[in-house]
């Protein structure tokens, strides 16, 4: 029942105007969650600057690490170039869970676990990409799907022995040592992010048309096996 | 009691003969020769020593001390890297484990199960794999032998001293001068590669020579990233590079290398400097273990890379007619893993899991546009099939294809660290 109330509201939301900040969530409490969560390092609203984090004014739609005065961490920089666009549904999942969709951030956020709450926020952050009036409503942030992995998928436990057989097609790429030059580390990884980041590949949230590739043909187990591999690596 | 026991080792005896029929217990380790150090012989070399941890005797068969990749050369030819850094040795893969013999194999007998080295060593084996690369196919472009004139006219399809001798004809070309490349008819090793190295080839001439031109003669219709590369060629180096296909004579192209001049449907054309890539097959070696069929390339099982001639011999990357894959290092590394895991199987016991293959090529077009093209492949009864591919776009922005050029530099030093240690 669920699903279907999710793909009605999702067809409704595509298929008519781009949603206003109103019907994505409560914005009021957005704002109050954006000032105990968030201000302490981003600015949002008229005269935002850069601060420990970048100014969020005109987010939606935006490539990620593309705010030009500020520098971002490597793996930002890379996601960006990557093609990584801020949509409700991306952002939703960076601020689910930062370091599952941009391993490398800099911003030292835990996450935010509950849905009603990052729908506010992101209620109130839309409302200051709105405004501006050089940013185009662009029609793709105002689709949103549930990207949080199953539980039960999280608990599978993974067979390192399947997973190093299974690795010896990421170690064409991916060095086992954990250099990172031009292709990111996968050593060391907590399990679990390895497995979230892994579906965010399959889900084709995470951009990378050879992550989304490998990871599309992996199953639930296969993804486990490699976390598990991974993770002994130091 | 003492039945019991005679009981025990005899259904021993049994499962692992069903596991492993070649193999005799209790006699020396089971013994894997490889011939062949690059993509495919050494990853397969490395990963049998590594993964058997010690249950397997592996042989390396290479004739070069430093092995020169080929994948990454055209970028020493555009300026990009230093020839040494595609030079690699195999002081690693030993320190795995693996015999290492820099010597040529000259026979192999697949009913004695041996191998001659050109200095007189027979190598007995119980899993052979070769992974030979290419040879070319004499004849196949008219005026052109590989022995005779590849000093004057340099194929530089093999890594190594052709490569620098192209790099420094080009460099040496008249003001003005024509540089011809002519292409190789399907199938050949690496699909982009002639028009990476166009790419590579412009580079060059626009800074040292920019009123020169370049002719691609082509026997194919339609190339591997055409429309990328057409994009980049207009982009960066405009008007430099023309490709004539097979219906303006591409495909029917005499060479003269004592006057360096080409034919093309009768007409002389004087040219300055010539890479000529010819047609190709299997690596010597597999055509003289006859492990090849009459298209000149050695067909394989899709899901292991064992020989359709022989089920004690491998063959990877270049030489093997597999289906989908292209002829490519990465595609060798992809099945050389597959076939490790199979020999291990068949050799120790060990667990095979389903075969997957994979493949990514990267080119580089002009300085910081690199682009890609890629594919995911499983095996069928026929032939190993593409699953899932992707390729860059045309029109993509800078950041992306500085990133896909970033990408492809890690990539290298991932493989040649897979294979190399």
């Amino acid at each position: 029942m669920k699903g279907q109330f999710l793909a009605v509201l999702a067809l409704i939301l595509s298929a008519g105007a781009p949603a206003r900040a109103e019907e994505i969530g409560d914005a009021a409490r957005g704002e109050d969650l954006f000032k105990k969560q968030c201000s302490a390092c981003h600015q949002i609203g008229e005269g935002a600057i850069n601060r420990v984090g970048p100014r969020l004014n005109g987010l939606f739609g935006r490539r990620a690490g593309a705010v030009p005065d500020f520098t971002y961490s490597k793996s930002m920089a890379r996601m960006g170039s990557d093609g990584l666009i801020w949509t409700l549904e991306t952002l939703d999942a960076y601020i689910h869970n930062p370091k599952a969709l941009v391993s490398g951030t800099r911003m030292n956020y835990r996450g935010m676990a509950d849905p009603e709450a990052r729908r506010a926020l992101l209620a109130f952050l839309r409302t200051w990409s709105d405004k501006p009036r050089d940013i185009p409503e662009a029609e793709p942030t105002a689709i949103m799907t549930d990207h949080a992995v199953d539980p039960a998928v999280l608990a599978i436990k993974g067979d390192p022995a399947y997973g190093e057989y299974l690795s010896s097609e990421c170690t064409t790429c991916h060095q086992v040592d954990g250099s990172d030059q031009g292709i990111p580390s996968v050593t060391g990884w907590p399990e679990e992010d390895f497995v979230v980041a892994m579906h965010a590949y399959k889900d084709k949230l995470r951009p990378h048309p050879v992550m989304q590739m490998m990871a599309g043909r992996l199953s639930n187990d296969e993804i486990a096996a490699l976390a598990a591999y991974f993770a002994t690596l130091k | 009691m003492q039945l019991n026991r005679r009981l025990f080792i005899g259904s021993t005896f049994a499962a692992g003969a069903m596991l492993s029929a070649p193999v005799v217990f209790g006699q020396a380790k089971p013994k894997v020769v490889v011939i062949g150090g690059g993509a495919g012989g050494a990853t397969i070399a490395r990963y049998l020593a590594k993964d058997s941890a010690g249950a397997l005797d592996v042989t390396l068969i290479e004739a070069n001390p430093i092995y020169t990749t080929c994948f990454f050369s055209n970028l020493y030819i555009g300026g990009f890297r230093e020839f040494e850094s595609l030079q690699h040795g195999y002081d690693k893969v030993a320190a795995g484990g693996v015999t290492v013999i820099n010597d040529m194999a000259t026979a192999v007998d697949r009913a004695a199960r041996t191998v001659t080295l050109a200095g007189g060593q027979v190598l007995p084996y119980d899993r052979l794999v070769l992974s030979p690369g290419i040879d070319f196919k004499e004849g196949s472009v008219p005026g052109w032998s590989a022995d005779s004139h590849a000093e004057i006219m340099p194929h530089a399809y093999k890594a190594g001293p052709q490569t620098q001798l192209l790099k420094s004809m080009i460099e040496a070309m008249p003001e003005g001068g024509t540089f011809a490349m002519i292409a190789p008819p399907n199938p050949y090793r690496c699909p982009p590669g002639p028009y990476e190295r166009i790419s590579m080839v412009a580079h060059v001439l626009k800074q040292k020579n920019p009123t020169a031109k370049i002719l691609i003669l082509d026997p194919k219709e339609k190339y591997s990233k055409q429309a990328l590369f057409e994009e980049g060629w207009g982009r960066h180096y405009d008007g430099m590079v023309e490709w004539i296909g097979p219906e303006f004579g591409g495909g029917a192209v005499e060479v003269r290398p004592e006057t360096m001049e080409i034919v093309i449907e009768g007409e002389v054309q004087k040219v300055d400097c010539c890479n000529v890539i010819p047609g190709q097959m299997a690596g010597k070696i597999a055509q003289m273990a006859g492990v090849t069929d009459d298209s000149g390339w050695a067909p394989v099982h899709p899901d292991s890379m064992k020989s359709k001639a022989d089920e004690n011999v491998f063959v990877l990357g270049d030489s093997s007619a597999q289906g989908d894959m292209p002829k490519s290092g990465f595609a060798a590394n992809s099945q050389a893993k597959v076939a490790a895991m199979t020999i291990r199987a068949e050799l120790t016991g060990s667990k095979a899991f389903p075969a997957k293959y994979t493949n990514t090529c990267w080119s580089l077009i002009a300085p910081e546009d690199g682009v890609k093209v890629g594919a995911s492949y499983e095996p069928t009864p026929e032939k190993i099939a593409s699953v899932d591919s992707f390729i860059s776009a045309t029109g993509e922005d800078a950041a992306l294809r500085k990133a896909t050029y970033e990408e492809s530099l890690g990539w290298y030093a991932g493989i040649t660290a897979d294979m190399f240690g």
